[in-house]
């Protein structure tokens, strides 16, 4: 631990030089250099970057990624002089409300968040008001390992993309299971509900509107609609109680047969998990291909645990990085994005000993050596092998979230 | 020199009322701007006009809000019966221990308790009692028969329970030390004495003559109890239900949603809070006039209740039942701090991994550097000021407590916290971006003072001035006579004052939370964000930090006196 004193020195130093340059800042009427920013011109990003504190608004709810910001933050730091901040949140949708109230309350150029790790509603709602700064991502020296024109990272939840945020990982629905206990597991919603007949109290999902909430209702909505075109469309061009109502009727019958009737839920998907591991539920949910990898990497969930996917296939989506247009720090933000894309961190990222999170980097790009890494993480323990998932499905259009969000709380949190 | 530092104690109690008033004023004003006054008012137009909505339409959408009732019920209940609860448990564990040994004993037991944040207590008691918890771990499968934990809605239940014992447990260390602080002045003893002496049992002695005495005493206590509880965020992510969660937790949702509008809704929750704390507040006191109606009657009809044995085991065995509970819930942090895999039903993990605070260090610096920072600092503002009050009050010859400055004290404890940070919190984002830290200073002196103030008032009052005159016969000026004789022999009580002060500051959420815009992260507000995960290494890891805080602070005030000040005796009050 070489540098436990400086970091510690530096957890009490630091906020008094953040004040004082706020204070700076405030006192001279407001610096906006960063205007004059060009995104293309790397070297003088660089440049600019150096001695930036770059306040990173990312989930903060499980320890493994939390580790692993911190150890991309001194690996910038080391290299590029850039100070990484990581505000854990609990839901990006704080932060967007942050960033929100500070454009409302006229604070176009010192805002309080640099970067921020989002996608669907949440990018839809700030890229909506041109509340983001860019577009910034292509010039990024390390896009050249990405593939932009794949579908997954040319549109978030149906909104192009359009180089305003950077990719950095992608995601699929799984369901995690031990193969000791429950060999066969349930491969569709309607297999899920009879074996819940057969197996009460034994399933649970997060509450929404939590991450993985949501993305359970968005699952079933996929799954259970008639029509899925109407969910390529805005939910008020459709008539959204026709459409979601098989997903209504079938949690009504699903939510008694579940873990504590359906009437207290996990917070968050790694509350699931503990439930999970602590024998509590019999099958859980994730979004991290790698989740069971991870968890028999770290001695947290049996060597028999697997993930699979429904077998029609299930949703995934790509998370990004964007950068607020308020940020006063857009350099160091975009340096800090340039080091999360690079081989390196994507393949200590996809890592399931560290994280298991799948890369957006595109093999065929990689160079030889680069592309070992990778290979060798999908031999692991847990890992599903390639085609071993099924087919990941496009998720609805954003404002599908909110809406299912919204039907749930009045449906299910209102203490009947 | 001793002109300046004369007008400096004099605008002591003025620098101090301002500190706590003011915030507090700002705040409650606050709370209504997001009814359509933002834009114009501090924005000046620039902003987007989506700041709120009339109180009208806010109005509405909070009414018709899903489970609006049931969040209002649960706080409503949870709130009131924990008061009530730990109120009785206090007063029957004084009125059945006074005077004896036991009563000693469990004196002892419950005071490092109230050092123990709420959120660490939460997290320690939701380790316990869960279904998967460490009470089932211990009795399974040897005598519950189970190898699986048991789907039982014991946590997040939506009566509220779980919130309820919560909060019981950590009220019960506070309204007892207040009792204790308080006794002294009723002059219990020799009551009790007497009431035994015309043929009282125990308890009865002591509800027919100290009761009366008392109970004024616990008025402010017990209110700021009631207000945490209807205000409490941190313990209700915990253990408190979430479909839907009380009304506090709620507030907090619409406060942060991305949709601002939806802070005109927080506003009407956060003004609902504030009238519901009003309302508990006299529904308490219309039960305190029932309670004393039928202390008369019980009075004119003498009766004497000499055989109390039973009630006085429950009395004592309650409180100690809920102490108990809550060591365990410590010991249950300890043990998953440094658990390695540990499945159910396990009395005790398989392995052991203490090496988890070495390797979660680089993350946890900047939280603890941020509450020693916050804790140290707040505290040393808050003994500065509350020295020159108290020395202004000696000086001016003013009473010991004046009753109109301690209500003032009180404002910040009895009004929901909730509902006056949250108006702090509107001005403060539309002021833009401040120097958190600061932001967070502020917030916290607000409770921290409060709490110092009432720790030393009574040394400091006791201390006896002849010392001081006998320094003034020997040539010192005032501030000679402050800073050599009479500070050296305070400094035991200034310690205390001082710990108290770091445990209060490293227990506070939602000032932290609320006006460090997420930027200031500090043990709690990292041990609360982790609460949704139930990674239950890495939270009992915070919260076992958390807990040795102002545990540290309390043991360096217990241990530095002797070691400062080799061979001086005891002369100063305790």
């Amino acid at each position: 631990m070489p540098d436990t004193t400086s970091s510690f020195d530096r957890g009490i130093r630091r906020p008094f030089q953040a004040m004082l340059a706020i204070l700076l800042l405030t006192w001279c009427g407001q610096a906006a250099a960063d205007d004059a920013l060009d995104p293309a011109d790397w070297a003088k990003i660089a440049q600019e970057g150096r001695g930036q504190v770059v306040y990173f608004n990312a989930w903060g709810g499980e320890a493994r990624i939390n580790a692993y910001i911190d150890w991309a933050g001194r690996q910038v730091a080391e290299t590029d002089d850039v100070t990484v901040k990581h505000v854990k949140i609990g839901n990006t949708a704080e932060a967007v409300s942050r960033i929100l109230s500070e454009y409302a309350g006229g604070n176009t150029t010192s805002g309080s968040v640099d970067l921020i790790w989002i996608n669907g509603e949440n990018f839809a709602a700030l890229q909506r008001r041109d509340y983001l700064y860019g577009p910034w991502t292509a010039a990024l020296p390390n896009m050249q390992f990405v593939n932009p024109t794949q579908p997954a990272l040319e549109n978030d939840f149906g909104i192009a993309v359009s180089n305003m945020e950077a990719p950095w990982g992608l995601a699929q629905l799984v369901f995690l299971h031990d193969t000791a206990i429950l060999p066969a597991p349930p491969r569709s919603a309607y297999e899920l509900l009879n074996w819940s007949v057969a197996n009460p109290g034994r399933f649970t999902y997060p509450q929404p509107p939590s991450f993985m909430g949501s993305a359970f209702l968005r699952q079933l909505l996929v799954d259970l609609t008639a029509d899925r075109s109407a969910l390529r469309k805005p939910v008020s061009e459709v008539d959204a109680a026709a459409v979601t109502v098989t997903v209504w009727n079938y949690l009504d019958r699903l939510h008694p047969l579940m873990w504590r009737s359906g009437v207290a839920f996990p917070q968050s998907t790694s509350a699931a998990r503990g439930l999970f591991a602590d024998g509590e539920i019999d099958i859980t949910v994730s979004f991290d291909p790698g989740e069971a990898a991870n968890g028999i990497a770290n001695g947290t969930l049996p060597k028999t645990t697997a993930v699979y996917t429904f077998s029609e296939g299930t949703i995934g989506n790509a998370s990004f990085l964007a950068i607020p247009g308020n940020s006063p720090n857009k350099a160091g933000a975009m340096i800090l994005a340039n080091f999360l894309l690079s081989p390196a961190a994507q393949a200590r990222k996809a890592d399931p000993a560290i994280w298991g999170n799948h890369t957006v980097l595109s093999m065929p790009l990689l160079s030889a050596d680069q592309r070992k890494h990778f290979k060798a993480l999908e031999s692991m323990k847990g890992m599903p092998g390639p085609g071993q998932l099924g087919p990941s499905l496009l998720e609805p259009h954003p404002t599908w979230t909110a809406y299912m969000d919204e039907q749930w709380e009045a449906r299910y949190a209102n203490g009947d | 020199m001793s002109r300046s530092q004369g007008v400096a104690v004099r605008a002591a109690p003025f620098a101090t009322a301002a500190v706590l008033t003011l915030p507090v004023a700002v705040g409650t004003i606050g709370i209504v701007l997001p009814f359509g006054w933002l834009d114009g008012l501090i924005a000046g137009g620039r902003g987007g006009g989506d700041w709120g909505m009339p109180a009208g339409a806010a109005w509405a959408a909070f009414r018709d809000a899903p489970g609006i009732g049931a969040s209002l019920q649960v706080s409503l209940t949870s709130a009131l019966a924990s008061t009530l609860i730990a109120l009785l448990l206090v007063l029957g564990l004084t009125a059945a221990g006074q005077g004896t040994r036991l009563f000693g004993l469990l004196a002892q037991a419950i005071s490092p308790l109230l050092a123990v944040p709420h959120a660490a207590m939460a997290a320690g008691l939701a380790f316990l009692l869960a279904p998967s918890g460490w009470l089932f771990r211990l009795f399974s499968p040897w005598a519950t028969g189970l190898t699986r934990p048991p789907d039982l809605l014991i946590l997040h239940d939506p009566g509220g329970l779980a919130l309820t014992a919560g909060l019981v447990v950590k009220e019960v260390p506070f309204l007892f030390l207040m009792t204790l602080a308080a006794l002294p002045q009723t002059d219990a003893a020799r009551r009790c004495l007497l009431g035994r002496s015309l043929g009282y049992g125990r308890m009865a002695a002591w509800c027919a003559g100290v009761a009366p005495a008392l109970l004024p005493q616990l008025r402010l206590p017990v209110l700021a109890v009631l207000a945490y509880g209807l205000s409490t965020v941190d313990m209700a992510v915990f253990l408190g239900p979430t479909t839907p969660p009380p009304l506090a937790v709620r507030c907090l949702h619409w406060l942060t949603d991305p949709d601002l509008s939806q802070r005109a809704i927080a506003a009407i929750a956060a003004l609902v809070l504030l009238a519901a704390t009003a309302a508990c507040a006299a529904l308490l006191w219309l039960l305190a006039r029932l309670a004393q109606l039928g202390w008369r009657w019980w009075i004119w009809r003498g009766l004497r209740l000499q055989a109390d044995a039973a009630p006085r085991a429950v009395a004592l065995g309650l409180p100690a039942l809920f102490t108990a509970l809550g060591m365990s819930a410590i010991l249950a942090l300890l043990v998953w701090s440094v658990a390695g895999p540990w499945r159910f039903p396990d009395a005790l993990p398989q392995a052991w991994q203490a090496s988890r605070f070495a390797s979660h260090l680089p993350q946890l610096a900047g939280p603890l550097g941020n509450t020693l920072l916050l804790a140290l600092g707040t505290s040393a503002i808050a003994l500065l000021l509350t020295v020159g009050c108290l020395e202004n009050e000696v000086r001016r010859g003013l009473g010991h407590r004046p009753g109109r400055a301690l209500w003032l004290l009180y404002l910040p404890l009895i009004l929901p916290q909730m509902s006056f940070l949250f108006g702090l919190q509107v001005v403060a984002a539309a002021l833009g971006p401040g120097p958190g830290l600061f932001a967070v200073g502020w917030a916290q002196l607000l409770f921290v003072l409060p709490y110092i103030y009432l720790s030393l008032a009574d040394p400091w009052h006791a201390w006896d001035r002849r010392y001081g005159l006998v320094a003034v016969g020997l040539g010192a000026g005032r501030l000679r006579v402050l800073l050599r004789v009479k500070l050296p022999m305070l400094l035991a009580p200034l310690l205390t004052a001082a710990a108290i002060g770091v445990a209060v500051s490293t227990a506070l959420y939602l000032p932290t939370a609320l006006l460090g815009a997420g930027r200031v992260a500090t043990l709690t507000t990292e041990a609360v964000t982790l609460a949704a995960s139930q990674d239950r290494r890495l939270l009992a890891v915070y919260a076992v930090l958390q807990t040795v805080v102002p545990f540290l602070a309390f043991l360096l005030a217990r241990l530095l006196p002797a070691a400062l000040q080799p061979g001086r005796r005891a002369a100063a009050p305790a």
